[in-house]
């Protein structure tokens, strides 16, 4: 007799009112994978989309192939940013509690990634982003005032009330406008990089995506342009390990990593520890050399936690362990990066406190100005007239008589 | 002048697009080589070379989302998605993506793309080669919408599509590809070779975007029609003896509702006519607008003659097709009414 067939469906390990422990979870030690030569080829390091690449050990010293990409200053210069990010997103995030904004989504705990890869860029570079890469903009020396503005929808808007709170926009900082779709950008990105290959550019282009969105058709679109193009573009895969409230899992299916996705391509792939500022940031320059040089797309897997909800819309207690976050052993990228800077003798923990009180100061200070321009619950807000612009460059007569209709 | 089919003029566009300005690329399945399933692209990669001119991968998807990556970048591709039904992958790239870019990043990034798309049925294509999904285009904001009816104005419309700042889809009615279609398919086929609107100028020109054309004046019964449907309309006014007015939208977005709301006033009376199922069709929209505007100068109620609400059939596809009886007879009783 054949037996009956079973449905699977994978579960995490951990759910509320479990204990998570990940000792089970096998973390190369710092130092312990090579460096390859930027024209290497995939099928030569397909063992990197397996592993983990690691610069900083537990005691703050920076080991192995991999480090010594950046100075001290540099370092100083993304640990700030990063103390940036997250001082941000707590006022942001308080803004939204307090009612002054509809939505929020801070990147809590996964501060690095964006902030290195930032680093590593070049101005002229274009960086396709989710929601959650504000790091990119806020290391790029976007204004962070404009970026309230948008926040708080209003009268000086950057985009004049029409996106959502998170969903910024600028082509000057290389930062290509948010959607809310998921995936959309990773192929937009790839048709970035064919077209600046097409002019003969020097530019390169930047795909972003979660861990979740990479079962998305437009992850497929993405890889295989990439791949038959040769597009010079650095797609990066965030995993953070949830998608709202589904384990990455669901979206990894049987493959081992999401890293390995990009054999089937072709694609050079590299897993990377997203926590470790220093491996973010010599794995992205790697990565964004090698495009540069022409030899072509690589796929990076920055290996995360998000440490805090998905968006102010959930909480995440309803569907994991509530210390999963402090039991995930990557740490915190901030606290790692403190610590490798102070045993270099560049920093000290007095030095880390002062730096923290003036960026949150000068967050704060900002925060007062934006909301001179008023909130979405008071004050001045972008004019009704604006929803009847840049539909179209010229206005078409249907929506101008819609215009007048409204009486604006 | 020279003498063109549609899928010529659709060329001699591109070709003479491309020679004026060198942002402009364009890809899509079997394009490059070979010159696309109805060779509208032939000779392009031969005269500008692979990098202007390239296959893609089959997926719809990936096709629009570089374009817009393209777009953002500054280039100005005209792309082409094999058949209008193979639309759908990438549907989320073209309404979610392209049409609102614009809007959401205040204008910082622009989608100047041209999507072109076989489309329509009368070539026995089936339920997925034969569809008109015009309508699905038109009520998404932010995209213009255009559909040619004889070589002239696909080459004029389609440079002017290319050159638009804003996305266009370009919808290319394929039973017209080689010829005029009265739309008795049991008739001889005839060519542009014999038809004025087969007479196009070699260089550059380009037919304005929102401007609709009266093809035939008449002053009994104002008929809205584009595409294939043109034609059709043509022939039931000649068969009916009816002296209709028949335009040809050209654009359904933007829409000349200015030329359609003068005919109709000085006719009294209106019909409508699409490939495309009836059920919130395009008709439906033009129905309402006429009915705003009108309604005091209508003497009889507006009529509409569409495909059916059934997927496009394969054997019964004259059936299907809302042929130049079926149109007879809906001005017949509009002159009842």
């Amino acid at each position: 007799m054949t037996k009956p067939l079973k449905f699977y469906v994978p579960e995490p390990e951990f759910r509320p009112g479990d204990q998570p422990d990940f000792s089970g979870l096998k973390l190369p030690e710092a130092g312990a994978v090579a460096r390859p030569k930027v024209n290497v080829k995939a099928e030569n390091i397909r063992d990197l989309a397996y592993t983990i690449i690691r610069v900083m050990t537990r005691e703050g010293e920076a080991v192995g192939d991999w480090a010594g990409a950046l100075s001290d200053d540099e370092a100083l210069v993304g640990l700030k940013n990063m103390i940036k990010v997250r001082a941000y997103d707590k006022r942001m995030q308080m803004a939204q509690r307090q009612g002054k904004t509809s939505f929020y989504v801070q990147c809590l705990g996964e501060e690095a990634i964006a902030c290195a890869f930032q680093q590593a860029l070049e101005k002229g570079d274009m960086n396709f982003p989710t929601y959650r890469q504000q790091g990119l903009l806020l290391s790029s020396g976007y204004p962070v005032l404009d970026m309230m503005n948008q926040v708080y929808s209003n009268s000086e808007d950057p985009l004049r009330g029409r996106q959502l709170p998170i969903m910024y926009s600028s082509k000057e900082y290389g930062f290509f406008s948010i959607s809310g779709n998921l995936a959309t950008q990773f192929i937009q990105a790839v048709g970035w990089a064919m077209a600046s290959a097409i002019k003969g550019d020097t530019k390169i282009a930047a795909g972003w995506i979660g861990d979740g969105s990479t079962a998305e058709s437009d992850f497929h679109s993405a890889m295989v342009f990439a791949s038959t193009y040769r597009a010079p573009v650095v797609l990066n895969i965030v995993n953070n390990q949830w998608a709202i409230s589904t384990f990455q899992g669901i979206a990894r299916g049987g493959a081992a990593t999401f890293a390995a996705r990009g054999h089937g391509f072709g694609i050079p792939a590299l897993r990377v520890d997203g926590n470790d500022f220093l491996a973010v940031y010599a794995v992205s320059k790697w990565a964004i050399e090698r495009a540069r040089k022409g030899y072509g797309p690589t796929l990076i897997e920055h290996v995360t936690y998000r440490a805090g909800a998905h968006s102010t819309s959930d909480d995440p207690a309803v569907y994991r362990p509530r210390k999963e976050s402090e039991e995930w052993p990557l740490g915190d990228p901030i606290e790692r990066l403190k610590t490798y800077l102070i045993k270099k003798g560049a920093w000290s923990e007095e030095r880390h406190t002062q730096a923290e009180a003036e960026i949150e100061a000068e967050i704060v200070a900002l925060q007062k100005e934006a909301e001179k321009n008023g909130t979405l619950a008071s004050g001045q807000k972008p004019s009704p007239r604006e929803m009847f612009e840049d539909v179209f460059k010229e206005t078409p007569p249907h929506l101008r008589k819609q215009r007048q209709e409204a009486g604006l | 002048m020279a003498r063109m089919t549609m899928i010529e003029a659709i060329r001699s566009a591109q070709h003479v697009a491309m020679g004026r300005d060198d942002n402009i690329v364009v890809f899509g399945e079997d394009v490059g080589y070979f010159g696309g399933v109805f060779r509208c692209t032939q000779g392009l990669q031969e005269t500008y070379g692979p990098s202007r001119c390239f296959d893609s991968p089959i997926n719809e998807s990936g096709i629009i989302g570089a374009a817009i990556g393209m777009a953002a970048y500054g280039l100005r591709p005209c792309v082409e998605i094999q058949f209008a039904d193979y639309m759908y992958p990438g549907y989320d790239q073209l309404s979610q993506e392209a049409a609102r870019i614009r809007y959401r990043s205040d204008g910082d990034f622009t989608t100047q793309i041209t999507v072109r798309m076989p489309t329509g049925g009368g070539i026995y294509g089936g339920q997925t080669h034969s569809q008109s999904p015009e309508a699905l285009f038109a009520h998404v904001c932010g995209l213009k919408t255009v559909i040619p009816s004889n070589p002239y104005d696909a080459k004029g419309l389609l440079a002017a599509s290319i050159e638009d700042d804003d996305p266009v889809i370009f919808l290319e009615p394929k039973r017209l590809y080689n010829g005029p279609f009265d739309g008795h398919h049991d008739r001889p086929i005839t060519s542009w070779a014999k038809h004025s609107m087969g007479e196009v100028p070699e260089d550059y020109y380009t037919v304005p975007l929102g401007k609709a054309a009266i093809t035939r004046p008449g002053d009994e019964v104002t008929i809205l029609a584009y595409g294939t449907m043109v034609h059709v309309a043509l022939t039931a006014a000649e068969e009916t003896g009816i002296d209709a007015e028949v335009i040809d939208l050209r654009t359904i977005l933007p829409l000349d509702l200015e030329t359609i709301e003068t005919s109709v006033k000085r006719t009294g009376r209106c019909v409508i006519l699409h490939e495309a199922t009836k059920t919130c069709g395009f008709g439906a929209e033009l129905m309402s607008l006429v009915q705003e505007t009108c309604f005091y100068h209508l003497e009889a109620p507006i009529a509409r003659v569409t495909g059916w609400d059934t997927p496009y059939p394969h054997a019964q596809e004259w059936d299907y097709f809302p042929g130049p009886k079926r149109v007879g007879a809906a001005l017949k009783k509009v002159m009842e009414g």
